[in-house]
Order: C-alpha cells, then sequence, then structure tokens
C-alpha cells in the first residue's frame, strides 16, 4: 500500500498514525505545525481515562469503548493508575446520589478512607465515590511522547500540502473539517492551569453541582488543570468572567490552599462534536474522516484509531463507522 | 380556549432545552413530551451569534421557541439579552428572568416588574418568571404582561409545588391570566397537579434533562400534563370524610 496521509497531528491524528505504524502501514502526518501546540485543542484536555464516570451523561458507548483506553496508552506514554475521587458538598446530596445511581465500578467510602486517598482534603467531605479503576495521563506529554515515537519509525510531520494523488487520506482535522463534515459543531470549553505546593491531589477529583461541575486533574510538580466549562457556543476566543470565577471558587470550595496558587495558563478551544456526542468515521470520496471525540478526546482516541485501520486495512466498520451518511 | 399572546398552543407542556446529555437526546425527549414550546438560553453563548449552531437545532425541532434570559441578575442584562433574542429567533417572545438570589435563583420582584415594563413598551410578549406574590402579579400585569409564570419550587430542585395555598390563591385571584407553572418540577406528578389547580401549562428542564432516562421522562410528563388538563375540564368529584357506594346497598344480599 502507498503512503497513507494523515491530516491533522491532534489526539486523533496521532492515534491513528501510532495504530497504523503498529500494523506495519507508512503513513505521512500533515498539520499546520510539526509540534502539538495550543492550535490542537487536545492541547486543552483534561487527559482523564475516566470511562466510569462519564457514564453519568455519556452513552453507553463511551463508557465500553473508553474501557480500553487505559491499556492502550500505557504502551505509548505514562498512565497514572490510582482511580479517580467524586464528591460533592452536603447540600448538594442530591447530585451525588444521582452520579451514584448513574454510573458503576464504584465505591463508596467515608471518613478515613477519603483521608487516606487524598489528606488534603481535611475532613471536608463525609463520603466519596471512589473509582479504582479509572486512570489519567498529561495530554501534552501524551501528544509529545506519540510525535517522538512517531518520528523514530520514520514518519514525518510536515506544513505541506497533502499529495492530491491517489494515495489513502485520513482526515482528523477536528472542527477545522467542518467544511466537508457540516453537522460538526464546535462546544466551547474553558479551563485553567495553577501550580501551588500547598496541595498534593493524587488523582482526579471531581466537585459536582448543579451548575458548575468542575474536576482537578494533577500534573505533578505541584501543577493541577481545572477544568471544564461545556457550552453550546463557537466563541473559541473569549474566556468569561464567570466561567473563572465559577472554576476558581470551585476549586477554592476544594481546598482553599488553592487560594495562593499561581495561576499559569487559561485556555479556550472548541470540542468538535456531533449532534449524539459520540465519534464518527465517514469514508466520502475516497478519503475517510474521524471526528467529533466531543469531551472525550484521549478516552476514546484509541478505539477511534483502530476503527479506523480495521475500516482502511480490512473494510470492516467498527460501531463508529457511519455507515448511513451520504 | 387559553391564549398566549394570540397563540393557541396544542400541547400544555413547554420545554427547557439545556443539560441533556447531547442535542440527539433532546430532540427524542422533544418528540416524547409533544412539547409545543422549546425555552432556550442565550445569555452565556450569544456573544456574536457563537451559539448559532446549537440554535440550529433548537429551531428545527418545530415547536415554537420561547428565549429566555436566564443568567441575567440585572434589568440591563435581561433587557440587552431579550434584544439579541429578539433577533436572533425573530420572535417578540421572551421569558423574562431577573435572578435576585444566586442561591436559590428566586426572582427579582423589582426589576422584573421594571424590565418588564421596558420589554412591552418595546414590543416584547413578556413571559415574566415570578413567585406566587398576588402583589407582585398584580404589578407585572400592571407593567403589560399578559401571561405570568409562577414558580413551583426553586429552579432544579425538584420539589413540585411548594406553596400550594400560594398558587391557588393566585390562580383564583387572576382566573382570566394564562398562567405557566414554571421551575421546580420533579415528577409527572407535580405537573399533574399543576394542571389539576387549574394552570393553564407547565415548564419543566431539569426533570427530563437530568432524568437517567430523559425520553422516558419526557414521555410522562407529555402524559402527566394531559391528565391534569383533562381533570382540570371533567370537573372532578369533592372528597368527603365517609363511603359512598357506587352502587345500591339496600336490598343486596351481603355475603360477608
Amino acid at each position: 500500500m502507498a503512503k497513507v496521509s494523515i491530516i491533522g497531528a491532534g489526539v486523533v491524528g496521532l492515534c491513528v498514525a501510532n495504530e497504523l505504524l503498529a500494523r506495519n502501514v507508512k503513513v505521512n502526518i500533515y498539520d499546520k505545525k510539526t509540534e502539538a501546540g495550543p492550535h490542537a485543542c487536545s492541547w486543552w484536555a483534561g487527559g482523564m481515562l475516566a470511562p466510569f464516570c462519564e457514564s453519568e451523561s455519556a452513552e453507553e458507548e463511551v463508557c465500553r469503548f473508553g474501557q480500553e483506553a487505559a491499556a492502550w496508552w500505557s504502551k505509548r506514554t505514562n498512565v497514572i493508575n490510582r482511580g479517580s475521587l467524586v464528591v460533592a458538598s452536603s447540600r448538594d446530596g442530591s447530585d451525588f446520589n444521582r452520579f451514584k445511581r448513574l454510573t458503576s465500578n464504584h465505591e463508596l467510602i467515608s471518613g478515613e478512607s477519603i483521608a487516606n486517598l487524598e489528606p488534603d482534603l481535611n475532613d471536608k467531605f463525609a463520603r466519596a465515590l471512589f473509582f479504582e479503576n479509572e486512570a489519567h495521563i498529561d495530554p501534552r506529554i501524551a501528544l509529545r511522547d506519540l510525535t517522538n515515537q512517531l518520528r523514530q519509525a520514520g514518519v514525518k510531520i510536515s506544513t505541506a500540502e497533502p499529495p492530491r494523488d491517489l494515495s489513502k487520506r485520513i482526515d482528523c482535522r477536528g472542527l477545522a473539517a467542518k467544511d466537508i463534515l457540516h453537522d460538526l459543531r464546535g462546544v466551547k470549553g474553558e479551563m485553567l492551569v495553577i501550580r501551588t505546593n500547598d496541595v498534593s491531589f493524587q488523582r482526579p477529583i471531581r466537585l459536582l453541582h448543579p451548575r458548575l461541575p468542575l474536576y482537578i486533574v494533577p500534573r505533578g510538580n505541584g501543577v493541577f488543570m481545572l477544568g471544564a466549562t461545556t457550552i453550546e457556543s463557537e466563541d473559541r476566543e473569549n474566556v468569561s468572567v464567570r466561567s473563572m470565577l465559577e472554576l476558581l471558587s470551585a476549586a477554592y470550595a476544594l481546598s482553599p490552599s488553592f487560594g495562593e496558587a499561581e495561576i499559569l495558563e487559561i485556555g479556550v478551544d472548541l470540542r468538535p462534536a456531533f449532534k449524539d456526542n459520540l465519534p464518527k468515521i465517514r469514508k466520502i470520496d475516497n478519503v475517510i474522516y474521524a471526528n467529533g471525540l466531543y469531551r472525550h478526546g484521549y478516552l476514546l482516541a484509541p478505539a477511534v484509531a483502530k476503527q479506523v485501520a480495521d475500516l482502511l486495512l480490512n473494510d470492516t466498520a467498527g460501531e463508529f463507522v457511519d455507515e448511513n451518511y451520504h | 380556549m387559553v391564549m398566549f399572546y394570540g397563540t393557541e398552543l396544542e400541547s400544555r407542556l413547554m420545554l427547557g432545552t439545556s443539560q441533556y446529555p447531547s442535542p440527539a437526546i433532546l430532540e427524542h425527549a422533544f418528540k416524547a413530551s409533544n412539547a409545543s414550546v422549546a425555552t432556550v438560553s442565550l445569555r452565556r453563548e450569544g456573544r456574536e451569534g457563537a451559539g448559532q449552531p446549537f440554535w440550529d437545532i433548537i429551531q428545527q425541532l418545530g415547536v415554537k421557541v420561547l428565549p429566555n434570559t436566564a443568567g441575567c441578575h440585572s434589568v440591563k442584562e435581561a433587557v440587552t439579552t431579550a434584544h439579541m433574542a429578539r433577533e436572533v429567533f425573530d420572535t417578540p417572545w421572551i421569558k423574562l428572568e431577573v435572578i435576585g438570589n444566586t442561591d436559590t435563583l428566586q426572582p427579582d420582584i423589582f426589576g422584573l416588574v421594571e424590565a418588564s415594563r421596558l420589554l412591552t413598551d418595546d414590543g416584547f410578549n413578556v413571559f415574566p418568571y415570578c413567585t406566587e406574590d398576588l402583589v407582585a402579579a398584580d404589578k407585572l400585569l400592571g407593567a403589560g404582561c399578559e401571561v405570568l409564570m409562577p414558580w413551583g419550587a426553586p429552579i432544579g430542585s425538584g420539589m413540585g409545588l411548594n406553596n400550594e395555598y400560594g398558587l391557588r390563591a393566585l390562580r383564583s385571584r387572576f382566573p382570566d391570566v394564562p398562567m405557566v407553572i414554571d421551575a421546580g418540577i420533579g415528577l409527572p406528578s407535580h405537573a399533574s397537579r399543576a394542571m389539576e389547580l387549574g394552570f393553564d401549562a407547565v415548564l419543566l428542564n431539569t426533570a427530563v434533562a437530568k432524568a437517567g432516562d430523559p425520553v422516558k421522562m419526557a414521555n410522562a410528563m407529555s402524559q402527566a400534563v394531559t391528565a391534569g388538563l383533562l381533570s382540570s375540564q371533567a370537573e372532578p368529584i369533592e372528597p368527603r370524610d365517609m363511603a359512598t357506594p357506587s352502587t345500591p346497598v339496600i336490598g343486596q344480599a351481603f355475603l360477608s
């Protein structure tokens, strides 16, 4: 087979390239930039591999395929297997009960067990849900690791125009592919990166709230990612005061020690999503499009990459392949 | 027939559009609910038309759109958002929310009356989110509102009709004003009760969007609203203390 051209070096493009490489297919990657960076929405992700927590609001496929993610990533980057923790303030007990009811593979823990896992929660929460089998990664390190592995295998990441010949193309441009995938929409997300040595959370923590849910993901060396808003808007430029107030006050509620943390970064970007918020793989005019991973880029990119490879090499259609699309 | 600013609604259920797991589930829930009106917020999504892809989905539901000013805490914000809504959705309808307290999300009645006056003077058809307070209702009608939207309970609380006495008093004080119970509905029985009390419609969002199965709950709400409406038209019996047999007992052979 001639070299396959992959357009887009975000998490989907890099995972597809990596999966094809593992199946001995030669690829070239084309992107605006030769290194992963802020131009890709996967740069701003949380990096939680939390398939069970996600089933609170996501379709069943997200939980099922998401469970493959940690194993796939652990062959390629550092996966931290410390589970994740879900808490709610006592006044939001009904949100806690709802989350508990709609998710699975968790353990209800209290008092000492919470303190053993995360001493810095300081007895603030009487009960928590511990999702022992969940994990997290640092998305920026993951993108860098994938890029390095590809380069070592001789893959070129080029800013040139992809060749206009008969070679196979896989389009992983995210929201930029809206010129072809007209039913793609952007869903705004805002996030922060902060640093403090006063808090030493070991695992992602979600604070439930009826209007302002928050998650905090530790990145090591006192760095934490706070995320993320989900707003049905395609404004990718502006971060609102309200969003920052909400994220920061939720973090402060989790631990007042965040009060003196430094703000390192404020990020905003658009998640590409289809109407059902599930990924879709479409074949249009001999080009394969893989897109719409919404809030689940790192969780679902391995499954999407496998299905793209299966479609390309074996012409078998996995569940994310959208055969009804014309 | 009850008219909402000259419009007759086929179904007495109005459904909000936020917090669904996905727009696809929102669409299915709307179909199952048979709702005639979709409310939609703009305050946070609206900057320079950036919410258009989602608004397109709402407009394709094929129901009447009632934009709202959710998230507005002042008269100025609410009025600005209402103007944006009129442009985006090409409708004079506006569900007016002026929030007075972030914990209970209860309306700021003073701001609500002022914003209602400004907007009705400007040609808007205002649906004010208010409480069961009779005096506030009177002032809102005086400000040009022709529909009232009293709460059942705080937004998203799912507590049902918190002050049934107050709501009944409101209903009987203004028998000819179309009224929609807005906010606080958690269960179909709450929605039925609101209709049994003689309210003209029910507006809810969280109860469906955050249910484990939003589509099934939308169907349940639809049937509950219909049941409540039919019941209010069917002249229900008066409750009484003693049993009354539904068939005559005199002359029958008693076996036990």
